[in-house]
């Protein structure tokens, strides 16, 4: 699925770097502990997380996640979309708590991180 | 090669940038992709530790043809029971640690699960040095 197709889903707006259409995401895991973030491979994997601060973008760096979905209504600051930007990670907003996005992409396909 | 980069006490903003210019550094180098993974997700755990729970410290890289050196040292209270603090799901953080994402237990066996070798040295009230190593090959 489509960075662009997950957020229509979540009814979500993109922010931070532009939306790459020819990555496919396949899994999801939702976490707002990152160090939890950090003991998984996170290839063709959206995190869902309500974290909105800039250990949230370190985290996925480190993690090589392309695409994060923040939940809760939460708003990232200037320094967080920046640092999105520089990392070249994208930012889907969404007004749904986690547990509604995770329900939403699970019913579309998405399948859990394990 | 040898990098050094400072820690500086609860300066969660800059968080993770010594593990993010030793990412760019390995990619640079050619670094297969799962060795650089493991190489930062280990630093930035010993990184983030040495903010969270220390008084300041440094960082000391070096690398060469087959390996990564990792050397996380701080000033810090110390770790009173290792062998607890090897647990996972076991942490001390503060709130405010937790309200960063981090705080989960999982930092000290993150570490030991994405280096090759690690040797933690630590002293109540004196500090905590943490050495990892990574082979490449």
């Amino acid at each position: 699925m489509t960075i662009k197709d997950i957020a229509k889903l979540v009814d979500g707006e993109l922010v931070g770097a532009p939306a790459d259409d020819s990555y496919d995401v396949k899994k999801a895991f939702a976490s707002d502990l990152m160090s939890d973030v950090l003991r998984f491979s996170m290839e063709e994997t959206v995190l869902i997380t309500g974290l909105c601060n800039n250990q949230t973008m370190r985290t996925s760096e480190m993690s090589d996640l392309r695409v994060v979905l923040i939940g809760r209504d939460k708003q990232p600051d200037e320094d967080m979309l920046e640092l999105a930007e520089d990392l070249d990670i994208t930012l889907i907003k969404s007004k749904f708590s986690v547990f509604k996005i995770s329900g939403i992409l699970y019913e579309a396909g998405i399948k859990p991180l394990y | 090669m040898h990098y050094s980069f400072d820690i500086e006490r609860g300066n969660f903003a800059d968080a993770g940038q010594a593990s993010s210019s030793v990412k760019r550094l390995l990619k640079q180098l050619g670094v297969a992709p799962p060795n650089i993974k493991r190489t930062v997700v280990a630093l930035f755990e010993a990184e983030i530790n040495a903010i969270a729970h220390a008084y300041g410290g440094k960082i000391d890289v070096d690398i060469d043809d087959g390996k990564i050196v990792m050397v996380v040292a701080d000033q810090g209270p110390g770790i009173p029971n290792l062998d607890l603090a090897m647990q996972e799901g076991w942490s001390t953080a503060s709130p405010q640690v937790r309200e960063m994402g981090y705080g989960a237990g999982m930092g000290l066996p993150n570490i030991r699960k994405n280096t090759d070798e690690l040797k933690i040295d630590t002293e109540v009230g004196v500090g905590t040095t943490v050495t990892m190593t990574v082979y490449f090959a």
